[in-house]
C-alpha cells in the first residue's frame, strides 16, 4: 500500500479548503534527514567553493592556486552530484513545491491576481517585520505550515538561488572546466570570447552566492531565539500550524514526526 | 592532503566525465580520454651513444685514414672517398651555407644575411667567424660552396674530443695573439676516430655562441657537457639521475638534415608520427606527446589542458643560464675602442656561479652585462619570426627588434613560449636608419679589432656588403629574441600555478588579449560585489545592534 503524499494531495474542493484552517501548533519534523543532509552538505560545499573560488579569482591568498583549484573542482563536482540527487529527491517527494513562489498561494486563492496581491502583502509584512517588528517583539507575520514551510520571501530567495544563481554558477563553471572539450567546436577567437563570458558569469554568480550566504546566515538567526531556526535545521523539528487533516495524516502515517501538539489555537491563526 | 584529494577525485571521476560529456559538443572528449603517450621514466638510452658503441667498422684500421693528415680538406677528401654522398647531403645544410629561406616571406635569412645583436655581421668577417661556423678556409665573402672538400667533417664527427677549429685568417696584429691556436690540430688521430656527433661536437661551437661560454643562447652553456639533473634532466648523465641524452637524440634527422634552429621554431607539434616515420620536426612532443601529464590525476588532466596554449618550456624551464655559467644580457658596442697605453684591455667585473670571471668591458666589443638564473620573457609564438634584414629601415627612437616571434592569443598555432631577450646598443646608419655591416676582423687599416675606429670599420663593412652608406653612423638600441628550449628542469622544479595565475607579479603579467584566471578580473564587478557585501555586513551589524538594544527580554514567536 502506498502512502498518500501530503504534498501531492490535490484538493480543489471548497469544503476541504474550509477545513484547511490550521488549528494545531505542533512541534513537527519538517525537515527530513535527507533534506538536512542536503542543506548542510550544500552549505559546506558552497562555503568551500566560495573560499577556494576567490583564491582562483586572485582575491585571496591563504592557499596556493593549485590547492585552491583542486579543492574547488572536487567540491564543485561533489555539489553537482548532490544536486542531481536532490533534484531527483525534490520531484520524487513533491518537495519542490515549497521552493516555487506563488504556487501554493495561487492554488488557494480564487484568482491569480488575488494570490499575487496576498503574496505581495505578505512579503511587505515580512520585510516590515524584519526591519521593525522584530525589534518590538512582534510575532512573525507568517505562520509556518506543513505545506508551506518557507515564507514568501524565503521561497522567493531560494527560488532565485536555485533557478538563477545556481545555474549561472554551474553552467559557467562547467563551461570553464570543460574548456578543452568544447573550444575545438568554435574558432579560437570566439571560444576565447565565450570563455571570458563564462568567467564573468561565474564571478558574478560567486558574488551573488556570497551575498546569499551572508544574508541567509544572518536571517537564520531571526527565529524566536537566535539559534531556534538553526537548531531546527539540525534536528529537523520546528513549530508549524497544522490542520486537523494534516495532524491526522501525520499521526497515522508518520507518528514519529509529530513530537508535541499544543492546545488548539484560536481563530486568529492561519490568516 | 594532495593524495587525499586525488583519491576523492578518482572516486568522482566517473560521474564527472558523464557530466562533461553531456556538455561537450565536439569529439574532443573521447580523444582526451586517451592517456598520453610514451612519456614516463627516463629508461631510454641515448640511441646515438648506443650506435657509436655498436659501430661495425674500426676507422683507425682503414688504410685511407692512415694519413698523416696536415689539413682539413685532406681529411674530408678521405672521408668523401667512401662516404661519397655525404658531401652532396651537406651541400644544402645551413651549417655549410650559412643561409636559409624564410618560408613565410621568401626572404633569405641565416648569418650571411642577418645582422645580429652580438658580433653583428658574419659577412666580411668570415676569417674569424668560421672558427666555429663550419667550413674550412672560409676567408671571405667569395667562398665556393661547391668545393665540398672544404666541408669540415671532423667538427661534427670527431669522437676523440681533441679536435678543435682555428681562425681562418690571422687578423690584425694587435689582436692576433688572443685568437691564435696554441697547439697543432690532431688531424690524423681525429680522422681515425669518427662516429655520430656527440655532445662535445655540438657543444664546442653551440655552447660558445656569441664568442664565449653561454654568451648567446642563455640555455646552452658548457654546464651541459656534464650537467647535474637540476640543470638539465635530458642531458644530465644517467649516473647523476638524468637521461644521458646527447644533442642529436632530440635533434634527429638523417642524410645530414636534422631538426632544430631558431629561424623557424617548431611550436605546436603534437608529436604524432606514423610508425616508422622520421621525427624531423624537433619538439618536446616528439617523445612526450601532447598529453604528457598523467590524465588520471586531476592536476595532470588540467596540465594536459594547457599544452595547446602553453609551450612545455614555459613551465619546465623556470629560469635559464642555470648551473653556474652566466649569459650575456646586454652589450653596448658604443663604448668599444677604449685603450690603455695604446693597447686593448678588458675588465672582469662579473663573477659567475662557478667562480669564473666574465668581461664587463672589452676594448674589442664594448660594455657587457651578465645574468644567471634569469626568468625568461614570455610571448605568444607560432614558430614564425619576423626578421629585420640589413636594408629594413626602422625608427631609431624606439628599440629595434632584430627578430620578433609572431603569434597571438587568438591564433590556434600560437603557444606561450619563453625567450631570452638580448639588449644591445649597436651601430646604424643615422641617415638611412638601417643597421650597418662592420669589418671586425682583418689584417688591414679598417678592421675594428685592431684599429678601433668605427667610422672606418663601418665604411669598409658596408663596402664589402655592397650596400649604400650615408657616411654617418650612430648607435641604436636593439633587441633579439632567443628561444629557450634547453635546461629543462626536473619536474619538481617546474613552475607552480601561482607563478602565472596571480593577480599581480605573475610571469604572464604583460601578456594581454586573453582571460587568465587568477590574474584577470573586471574591477567594477569586484567593486560592486565588495560594496554590496560591505553594505550587507553593515546592515547586519546595525540590525544586530538594534535587536540587542530594543528586543532585550521580549519574547518572539516563530
Amino acid at each position: 500500500m502506498s502512502r498518500p503524499g501530503i504534498m501531492s494531495r490535490n484538493d480543489t474542493d471548497t469544503k476541504a479548503m474550509a477545513d484547511d484552517e490550521p488549528r494545531f501548533l505542533a512541534l513537527v519534523q519538517i525537515y527530513t534527514l535527507y533534506e538536512r543532509f542536503w542543506h548542510w552538505a550544500q552549505a559546506a560545499l558552497i562555503i568551500t567553493l566560495l573560499f577556494t573560488g576567490f583564491h582562483l579569482h586572485g582575491s585571496l591568498g591563504y592557499m596556493t592556486f593549485h590547492t585552491a583549484w583542486k579543492v574547488h573542482v572536487i567540491a564543485a563536482v561533489a555539489l553537482m552530484i548532490l544536486w542531481v540527487f536532490t533534484i531527483f529527491w525534490q520531484f520524487a517527494t513533491g518537495n519542490w513545491r515549497h521552493f516555487v513562489p506563488l504556487l501554493e498561494e495561487a492554488k488557494r486563492a480564487p484568482t491569480f491576481g488575488e494570490a499575487l496581491r496576498g503574496w505581495l502583502t505578505m512579503v511587505w509584512r515580512i520585510a516590515r517585520y524584519y526591519a521593525w517588528g522584530i525589534m518590538r517583539g512582534e510575532q512573525h507575520p507568517y505562520k509556518k505550515r506543513l505545506r508551506r514551510k518557507h515564507n514568501p520571501l524565503q521561497a522567493f530567495a531560494y527560488f532565485a538561488l536555485m533557478a538563477f544563481i545556481g545555474p549561472v554558477l554551474w553552467i559557467s563553471g562547467l563551461a570553464l572546466l570543460g574548456w578543452d572539450f568544447w573550444r575545438g567546436a568554435l574558432p579560437l577567437a570566439s571560444a576565447e570570447t565565450w570563455r571570458g563570458i563564462a568567467a564573468f558569469a561565474h564571478v558574478l554568480g560567486a558574488w551573488l552566492m556570497l551575498l546569499f550566504v551572508v544574508l541567509h546566515g544572518y536571517m537564520a538567526t531571526m527565529g524566536k531565539t537566535p539559534l531556534y531556526l538553526i537548531k531546527g535545521m539540525i534536528t529537523g523539528l520546528e513549530h508549524v500550524w497544522l490542520t486537523e487533516d494534516e495532524l491526522n495524516y501525520l499521526r497515522t502515517f508518520y507518528p514519529d514526526r509529530v513530537v508535541h501538539v499544543e492546545e488548539p489555537a484560536r481563530a486568529t491563526a492561519g490568516k | 592532503m594532495s593524495a587525499l584529494l586525488d583519491a576523492a577525485w578518482s572516486w568522482m571521476r566517473g560521474t564527472f566525465i558523464i557530466v562533461l560529456l553531456c556538455c561537450s559538443p565536439s569529439m574532443h572528449a573521447a580523444q582526451a580520454q586517451q592517456s598520453g603517450t610514451t612519456a614516463g621514466k627516463p629508461d631510454v638510452l641515448s640511441p646515438t651513444i648506443l650506435k657509436n658503441l655498436s659501430i661495425t667498422a674500426d676507422h683507425s684500421k682503414f688504410k685511407e685514414l692512415q694519413g698523416p693528415f696536415t689539413s682539413g680538406p685532406e681529411v674530408t677528401r678521405a672521408c668523401l672517398k667512401c662516404h661519397n654522398k655525404a658531401g652532396e647531403q651537406l651541400r644544402g645544410n645551413i651549417h655549410w651555407t650559412w643561409e636559409t629561406k624564410d618560408a613565410r616571406t621568401g626572404r633569405k635569412l641565416g648569418k650571411m644575411h642577418v645582422i645580429n645583436a652580438f658580433c653583428t655581421n658574419a659577412l666580411g668577417n668570415e676569417g674569424m667567424c668560421a672558427q666555429c661556423h663550419a667550413g674550412f678556409n672560409r676567408a671571405g665573402p667569395d667562398y665556393d660552396l661547391d668545393k665540398l672538400e672544404n666541408i669540415d667533417c671532423l667538427a661534427c664527427h670527431d669522437n676523440t674530443g681533441k679536435y678543435f677549429k682555428t681562425v681562418v685568417t690571422p687578423g690584425h696584429p694587435l689582436v692576433r695573439k688572443k685568437f691564435a691556436p696554441k697547439k697543432p690540430v690532431p688531424w690524423t688521430e681525429a680522422a681515425q676516430h669518427v662516429g655520430l656527433p656527440t655532445r662535445t661536437n655540438c657543444g664546442k661551437c653551440h655552447f660558445y655562441g656569441g664568442g664565449g661560454d653561454n654568451v648567446k643562447h642563455g640555455d646552452l652553456s658548457s654546464v651541459l657537457f656534464d650537467p647535474p639533473r637540476e640543470v638539465d634532466v635530458h642531458m644530465s648523465p644517467r649516473e647523476k639521475g638524468g637521461a644521458g641524452l646527447v644533442c642529436i637524440d632530440c635533434h634527429v634527422g638523417e642524410g645530414h638534415k636534422w631538426a632544430g634552429g631558431h629561424y623557424k621554431l617548431n611550436v605546436g607539434d603534437d608529436g604524432k608520427r606514423p610508425p616508422g616515420m622520421p621525427r624531423r620536426t624537433l619538439s618536446c612532443a616528439q617523445c612526450h606527446g601532447n598529453k604528457p601529464h598523467p590524465n588520471t590525476a586531476l592536476t595532470g588532466w588540467r596540465l594536459n589542458g594547457h599544452t595547446d596554449r602553453v609551450a612545455c618550456e614555459t613551465c619546465h624551464i623556470p629560469a635559464f643560464a642555470r648551473g653556474g655559467v652566466a649569459t650575456k644580457t646586454f652589450w653596448d658596442w658604443s663604448t668599444a675602442g677604449r685603450l690603455k697605453n695604446g693597447k686593448p684591455y678588458a675588465e672582469e667585473g662579473y663573477t659567475q656561479g662557478n667562480g669564473k670571471h666574465r668581461h664587463t668591458y672589452a676594448s674589442l666589443k664594448g660594455t657587457f652585462k651578465w645574468g644567471e638564473n634569469i626568468v625568461p620573457e614570455y610571448t605568444w609564438a607560432n614558430g614564425e619570426m619576423d626578421w629585420l634584414l640589413p636594408e629594413d629601415a626602422f625608427d631609431p627612437k624606439k628599440p629595434v627588434f632584430i627578430n620578433r616571434p609572431l603569434g597571438a592569443p587568438d591564433d590556434p598555432k600560437s603557444r606561450i613560449m619563453p625567450f631570452k631577450v638580448m639588449k644591445t646598443v649597436q651601430p646604424y646608419d643615422k641617415r638611412r636608419n638601417v643597421l650597418v655591416h662592420m669589418l671586425l676582423w682583418g689584417d688591414n687599416d679598417a678592421a675594428l679589432w685592431g684599429n678601433f675606429d668605427f667610422a672606418r670599420a663601418i665604411r669598409k663593412g658596408m663596402e664589402i656588403a655592397g650596400r649604400e652608406y650615408s657616411g654617418e653612423f650612430g648607435f641604436v638600441h636593439t633587441r633579439m629574441f632567443w628561444p629557450i628550449n634547453h635546461m629543462v628542469a626536473p619536474k619538481e622544479q617546474a613552475l607552480k600555478c601561482n607563478d602565472c595565475h596571480a593577480r599581480e607579479g605573475g610571469r604572464l603579467h604583460k601578456l594581454a588579449g586573453f582571460y587568465l584566471p587568477g590574474r584577470d578580473t573586471w574591477p567594477w564587478l569586484d567593486m560592486a560585489g565588495l560594496a554590496l557585501l560591505i553594505l550587507s555586513l553593515l546592515g547586519i551589524a546595525g540590525h544586530v545592534a538594534l535587536r540587542i538594544a530594543r528586543g532585550k527580554g521580549k519574547k518572539r514567536n516563530a
